[in-house]
């Protein structure tokens, strides 16, 4: 029982993460359809962020807290600078896009690798992350994981709220839903992709905080997570928030399972390979939205 | 709706890129092909003038530069060494340097330009058990020298090869001698998911067999993995008493804190590594690794003359906050071992070194050092060490005297290998 138990958290906390770094992603690639292949790059711009915040500050604690707006707010003015700069340019063009983003990313592991060296670095944790793991029902739950657990948690909500109830989000699902009648409308879907753009890729920089509590910190930081990230927003179903909450904990769950019964380094195959089978029943993900829009 | 379509278009389109990329970079060598067994090509390399070509092959850019860059600053120091003292049957010593870029095919190529190009006497460098499978049939068919500077899985002996770091009963063995020694009964086995690991892990477990110790766990993660949820969660559902570490690069950093957060420690459960070094130490951060232990053949800590020459030489020459570990070491004596090889054969010649290989020993800063005609191998003294926080590691623990290589693990100290070497990929060739 206490294994199955363990089964869940550990898959719980392979959930969170993949929620964290899937979350940006939801945005960009689920809502406005580009496809961005340097949204591993931006994960890794807020990992050296905290890096960085941790060098100025000294103390652990209050620099991974302040670290998280600052990650924010540097990796989505990347961003913006970005969909300013190229994507702007190659609208429903996805293929370039596709590209062109995975030359932004090689362009972007480079600078980094200049700018700080091709060893990696690291954080330290704070020390009310590296206390005693809590004990729940039995099973042992190491406390950066509760952590990232919230977070995720705290990011959806977040996002939800943003998408919910603000004139911005209203705007951005009305461009998502229908952007030439959003047009007509006189919401400027030029303003709206920068916004939704700013808040995707400052998402994918607070995984990036998230992230320097789990690994060391490289210029390839970002190309191990990209892959997982479009696999939850995929399996989940394009543009759909619930779907990408249900499908990270759901593969979450599964890729432990696999990995207590078969092994770690089958795992993920095996879970590539199930979401393989599921599109093919299933193309539109987990969740579909109703649209009369013929876009 | 066709979103998921063109995701998928668009990924086999960089595929597509990539496979081109990695195609255009082969065109330059034809490896592998008719390796062994092709009459050697006629030696091309110069020796009139008042300089001998040697070429280092190490990857100066790519995952394994981090690495590779600084045992080629050892190489270069041996280089310079061996020069001011009036260079190798009085010529200069001139180094062709090659970038192996991390990638095994780039290896190859790079190796076959230096042997028959470039025409180097003996090349020195190499990291990854793939690059040196890779660059074996290379050196075997242009008949050069390689000389390899890295502990490695064991299961091979080429002629063209000079193995100098070591063998699997010089590292492997003796760590688990250790464990046995201190009374681990439960051994928990994490690797990262490629050769090494797997061949180490095999050879370890008909250990555990032979030796009475159980082996509760044995468990890999793909290369540069970050996720050790589940591998920890196993480990502490398995009641191991010590763990065997076989995980490369950054996937430690990942592997130690989510070690340190499930609340082990060194104390409780030591972890004992065969991939870090002082290099490696750095990168990993001692704060997580402080106190556990690792099995190498050399550390920059030992006491002997012959080692502090060798570090202050290096410090002099790379700063003095410049830190040296078991590889470079192994590099940097192995250029000392090939000039002792050219001197007793008074002759450059590939054929004449090897068969004058047998029982060349060089005063290595790790200790003597002796060649094994047979193998191609060398004698090493195992050493265990406790990482400190300084970040340097101290030997606990050392073998009673050198130990002769045996790569096949057929000698008579091993008798539960039997059967181990008949997996393998290479027979003996001498």
């Amino acid at each position: 029982m206490t294994l199955v138990l363990t089964t869940i958290v550990s898959g719980l906390c392979v959930g969170s993460l993949l929620l964290l770094i899937a979350l940006g992603l939801g945005l960009t690639f689920g809502q406005m359809g580009v496809i961005n292949n340097a949204h591993g790059e931006f994960i890794m711009i807020g990992a050296y962020t905290a890096y960085l915040v941790q060098r100025a500050l000294g103390d652990p604690g209050s620099s991974l807290l302040l670290s998280l707006p600052v990650a924010f707010v540097t990796a989505g003015l990347l961003g913006v600078v970005l969909e300013v700069t190229l994507l702007r340019r190659m609208h429903r063009r996805p293929l370039d896009t596709l590209l062109v983003t995975f030359g932004v990313s090689l362009v972007l592991q480079q600078l980094a690798r200049d700018l700080f060296g091709a060893p990696s670095v690291n954080v330290t944790a704070p020390a009310w992350l590296s206390g005693d793991p809590f004990v729940i029902a039995g099973a042992d739950v190491p406390r950066t994981w509760v952590f990232l657990f919230a977070l995720s948690i705290g990011c959806v909500l977040g996002l939800r709220i943003v998408l919910g109830v603000t004139p911005l989000g209203r705007r951005i699902r009305a461009t998502v839903q229908n952007r030439d009648l959003a047009e007509t409308s006189g919401i400027s879907t030029a303003a709206t992709d920068r916004m939704t753009f700013f808040i995707g890729s400052g998402l994918a920089g607070v995984a990036g905080v998230g992230v320097t509590l789990l690994g060391a910190i490289s210029p390839t930081l970002g190309t191990s997570y990209i892959v997982n990230a479009f696999l939850v927003v995929v399996a989940g179903g394009i543009g759909q928030l619930w779907g990408s909450v249900v499908a990270a904990f759901g593969l979450g769950i599964l890729e432990s399972f696999i990995g207590f019964s078969i092994g770690q380094s089958t795992a993920q195959a095996l879970v590539f390979l199930v979401v393989v089978v599921f599109l093919q029943f299933r193309p539109q993900g987990l969740i579909a939205l109703r649209t009369r829009s013929i876009a | 709706m066709s979103l998921p379509r063109t995701l998928i278009t668009g990924a086999a389109g960089i595929a597509l890129l990539a496979t081109t990329l990695t195609l255009s970079g082969c065109t330059g060598a034809k490896v592998g092909a008719g390796a062994s067994g092709a009459p050697s090509a006629k030696s091309c390399v110069d020796t009139s003038g008042d300089s001998i070509k040697i070429g280092f092959i190490n990857s100066l850019s790519g995952t394994m530069a981090i690495s590779e860059k600084p045992v080629q600053q050892a190489l270069y120091l041996a280089e310079k060494q061996i020069n001011a003292a009036g260079g190798v049957l009085g010529k200069t010593l001139s180094v062709v340097t090659s970038d192996g870029a991390s990638d095994p095919n780039t290896f190859a190529q790079k190796a076959d330009k230096l042997l028959t190009q470039d025409c180097v006497a003996a090349v020195f460098g190499g990291w990854t058990s793939a690059s040196r499978k890779a660059m074996l049939p290379v050196f075997e068919r242009d008949n050069g020298l390689l000389f390899y500077p890295v502990q490695y899985e064991g299961m091979e002996s080429s002629k063209n090869i000079f193995y100098i770091g070591a063998t699997t009963n010089q590292q492997i063995v003796p760590a688990m001698d250790y464990l046995a020694q201190q009374g681990k009964k439960k051994v928990f086995l994490v690797g990262s998911d490629y050769v090494f690991p797997r061949t180490a892990n095999k050879i370890i477990d008909a250990y555990a067999k032979a030796k009475g110790i159980d082996i509760v766990g044995e468990e890999y993660a793909p290369l540069g993995s970050v996720d050790f949820t589940t591998i920890v969660s196993k480990l502490k559902a398995s009641g191991a008493d010590a763990v065997f570490n076989t995980l490369n690069g950054d996937s430690n950093v990942a592997f130690f804190k989510e070690y340190t957060n499930a609340g082990f420690t060194a104390k409780t459960v030591p972890v004992l590594s065969v991939s870090i070094a002082e290099q490696e130490v750095k990168g990993i951060g001692v704060q997580n690794i402080e106190g556990q232990l690792t099995a190498w053949n050399y550390y920059q800590t030992i006491g002997s003359p012959a080692n502090d020459a060798f570090v202050s030489a290096f410090q002099k020459e790379y700063g003095q906050d410049a830190v040296v570990d078991d590889p470079m070491e192994d590099a940097y004596s192995s250029l000392f071992l090939w000039k002792a090889m050219v001197e007793k054969a008074k002759s450059f010649d590939v054929k004449a070194i090897q068969e004058n290989s047998d029982g060349v020993s060089y005063d290595a800063p790790e200790g003597t050092m002796t060649v094994s005609g047979k193998n191609h191998h060398v004698t090493k003294t195992a050493r265990i060490g406790v990482i400190e926080p300084s970040g340097l590691i101290d030997t606990v623990w050392q073998s009673p005297s050198a130990i002769t290589p045996d790569p096949y693990l057929t000698g008579p100290d091993y008798p539960w290998a039997a059967g181990l070497a008949t997996g393998a990929s290479a027979a003996p060739s001498n």
